[in-house]
């Protein structure tokens, strides 16, 4: 039996590699596959609390974000598309014109 | 009685004319725009034959149309009061009112403002019947400002021309001065009684004989301070020492203008407000003589610079001023019967002064009398009313004036008190010069050679619309009085059409037998006058033998009597006397001409200082500095502050990020320190 601890440290450590990602690279895929990485740190962590807990709510709610990080890469990707159409990149730093 | 449907037709009569044609003017009724003006004003005058006729049966109707402002205590309705007083002001008004309606049709001929003219002539009309009817002091207020805001439009009439918008706002202004005081003397009766109904207050006003109040900081005499206060108002509308200077200006206006408001209905509002409030001014013995005091100073005051002035109307101006102060005079000792009869007289003669002015102004296009002079001859009919007209003013014996004027002196001797006897003194010299300055402008405008013809005539050809025509607006170039007139063109002074001369010659019936209805006893009269407004006025105590009632009489007749031939002889026969008297009391012409320089006392003291409050500190301190700090103040800050704040918007996804992340870390922090 793995210890609950275990997954919820696996969890931060996926946690923080996604946030490191988005922060960290520039190109916009990259930071979108970091956006799955933490969605899916939260998943573990749902699950592994439903089990301890045994409440089968946590893994509802995960399903919920699978769900929604599923609808949410079809936009993002259409975004993302739309704008490799427009600019030739997928660099952020050349996408600033919300610049104040 | 009840309210009858004739009643409630008075005021609103005008009120439908000036609705008619203030809207449909411009595109409907425009040159026949006198049609609903005259018409409405003269139904008016009908319905209030028919109101004279109920009262003189010996009603009297005191009842609310409807309710118009309720709040707590606080009640006030709108509904008349019809009395021998306001029947007697009913007539007065409409009266003069449809006279000059007719006479404005002829001088206001071809005018580019025409309808709007009747519109502002017919609201006037309005506004002085809800001031004489109304049953509660709020609507007298509602009447007293409607009269002054016609006043400022009629004024200002030909609002092109500088003088008169000048002219029309000072009226406006002095009046505020009045107004206020009256403003707060209504509080006060509210306070006191806790009711504006006319009835309410008199049937109680004996509760605060003797009571005072603190106001300001002393203790005055209740009934005193009331007293005073509505005064004020009076002495502002009807233009009495100090507040006089707005009346001898308002002869910018149009002269039917000034016949009507000026000289036969607005300004004897104040008279009217102190008769119709006499329960409460007969309670203080110190606002009855300030009444007496103002009016007999104002009367000799106003009578002196009027020897003096050159302007046609200024001259009919100030004579009204002195008969207003008559008036005063006469309800300062008790007389208020005396006081309105001689409003009721000085109304016809003084609208007849007008009118016929006008009608002067009309062919000669000038209003300095130096200019005129042998008139008689073109002018049959002018001249002929004018004479009545002054022999009126001047209180000579038949004339309706003469029975007024000498009631009023007499009462004022009659009184037997100090104040009686100085007024009277003051009356008594006013006898003289009201014949002098009025036979002074008849001589110069009717009598010897012509002066100004050739030059008046010279401009006129040349300049069809041009300035000379001050009367007449000079510089409002739409004016097309001239045009209408081809026989303008043919170099000759003529007579006025005639829808002018009737009016006139009707005022001049008035103006003769008017006072027939108030002969005195003494005379082998009835006093009906007096008798009819007794219930409402009362009446005073008189302490003299028929001998001396003879004597004063005779005193002021005769001393009228030299007045007229002190002009003649001055302005007839010596016509060079007039100016080597002028050389030699230089300085006291000076004053006079310059109306003892009270105009230019009220420039330094208080004109000025108020331009100099607006200009450096309203306008240098509290708008630019103040106002305008703090309204561009703020934004400014916000933008600065703004500006660097937009900084943080770098579009960079990673700062938004990083900003995210940093929120979420500060939040969890402060909840796990928090809890």
């Amino acid at each position: 039996m793995v210890p609950l601890s275990w997954y919820m440290l696996l969890s931060i450590i996926v946690f923080a590699i996604g946030v490191f990602g988005f922060l960290a690279r520039r190109n916009v895929i990259i930071m979108f596959m970091s956006i799955e990485l933490m969605l899916n740190a939260v998943n573990i962590n749902l699950i592994a609390l439903s089990h301890y807990l045994q409440d089968m709510r946590g893994q509802i709610l995960a399903f919920f974000v699978i769900a929604v990080a599923a609808a949410e890469a079809a936009i993002g990707l259409a975004i993302i598309i739309a704008l490799f159409r427009n600019k030739a990149t997928a660099h952020v730093d050349e996408i600033k014109e919300m610049q104040g | 009685m009840e309210l009858q449907f004739y009643h409630i037709l008075i005021p609103f009569l005008p009120l439908a004319g000036f609705i008619i044609n203030i809207l449909l003017g411009k595109e409907v009724t425009r040159f026949n725009a006198h049609w609903p003006a005259v018409l409405s004003v003269a139904g008016s005058w009908v319905c209030s034959l028919f109101t004279l006729r109920d009262v003189m049966a010996g009603k009297i109707i005191d009842a609310d149309l409807y309710t118009w402002i309720v709040s707590g205590t606080f009640k006030v309705s709108v509904g008349f009061l019809i009395d021998p007083l306001t029947a007697v002001m009913l007539i007065v008004v409409t009266t003069c009112a449809t006279l000059i309606h007719i006479y404005a049709v002829g001088y206001m001929r071809g005018d580019s403002g025409y309808y709007r003219f009747f519109a502002y002539l017919n609201l006037f009309t309005f506004c002085m019947l809800m001031l004489i009817m109304g049953n509660n002091f709020l609507l007298m207020y509602f009447g007293w400002e409607g009269v002054g805001l016609c006043s400022y439009f009629l004024i200002g009439y030909y609002f092109n021309k500088k003088s008169a918008a000048d002219a029309g706002k000072k009226a406006f202004i002095v009046n505020r001065f009045g107004d206020f005081g009256f403003g707060i003397g209504v509080f006060i009766v509210f306070l006191t009684f806790g009711t504006l109904h006319y009835a309410d207050v008199f049937s109680n006003v004996s509760s605060i004989a003797g009571k005072t109040v603190s106001f300001l900081g002393w203790n005055v005499d209740l009934p005193t301070l009331i007293a005073l206060l509505l005064f004020c108002g009076a002495v502002g509308k009807s233009a009495q020492l100090p507040l006089h200077v707005w009346l001898p200006d308002a002869m910018e206006g149009p002269t039917p203008v000034s016949a009507l408001i000026h000289a036969a209905t607005m300004v004897t509002a104040g008279v009217f407000m102190v008769a119709r409030c006499s329960p409460i001014f007969n309670l203080s013995e110190v606002a009855m003589n300030t009444v007496a005091i103002v009016g007999a100073a104002t009367s000799l005051f106003a009578a002196t610079i009027a020897v003096t002035q050159n302007d046609i109307k200024r001259i009919i101006a100030y004579s009204t001023c002195s008969h207003l102060g008559l008036m005063f005079l006469a309800c300062g000792v008790g007389a208020y019967a005396a006081g309105i009869f001689h409003l009721y007289t000085h109304a016809f003669f003084k609208a007849l002064l007008f009118l016929a002015a006008g009608s002067v102004i009309h062919a000669v296009h000038t209003n300095n009398i130096q200019e005129m002079g042998g008139l008689k001859k073109y002018m049959p009919i002018t001249y002929a009313v004018f004479i009545i007209a002054a022999l009126s003013a001047a209180g000579v014996p038949g004339f309706s004036g003469f029975f007024s004027k000498d009631e009023i002196i007499w009462s004022a001797y009659a009184a037997h008190t100090p104040v009686g006897k100085l007024v009277w003194l003051m009356g008594t010299a006013v006898a003289f010069l009201t014949p002098f300055y009025t036979f002074r402008l008849i001589f110069l405008t009717f009598h010897g050679e012509n002066r100004g013809v050739h030059k008046a005539e010279e401009a006129h050809g040349h300049n069809p619309h041009g300035s000379s025509h001050s009367a007449h607006g000079g510089g409002h170039n739409s004016h097309g009085h001239d045009s209408s007139h081809g026989s303008h063109g043919g170099r000759h002074i003529h007579e006025s059409p005639k829808i002018m001369t009737i009016p006139l010659m009707i005022l001049a019936v008035g103006a003769v037998a008017a006072g027939w209805v108030g002969i005195p006893p003494i005379l082998g009269g009835g006093a009906h006058f007096a008798e009819f407004l007794k219930p409402v006025v009362g009446h005073p105590e008189f302490h003299g033998t028929h001998a001396e009632e003879w004597a004063v009489m005779g005193l002021s007749t005769t001393i009228a009597l030299c007045g007229i031939a002190l002009a003649a002889f001055m302005y007839l026969r010596k016509s060079d006397l007039p100016e080597k008297i002028s050389k030699q009391f230089s300085l006291i012409y000076k004053v006079l001409y310059h109306k003892y320089y009270i105009d230019e006392l009220y420039n330094y003291t208080i004109v000025k200082p108020t331009y100099w409050i607006a200009d450096k500190v309203l306008v240098a301190i509290t708008d630019a500095k103040i106002i305008e700090g703090i309204v561009n103040g703020v934004p400014g800050a916000i933008g600065r502050f703004s500006q660097k704040l937009r900084k943080v918007q770098t579009g960079l996804a990673q700062h938004y990020g990083i900003f995210m992340a940093a929120g979420a870390f500060f939040i969890i922090a402060l909840a796990l320190l928090l809890r």
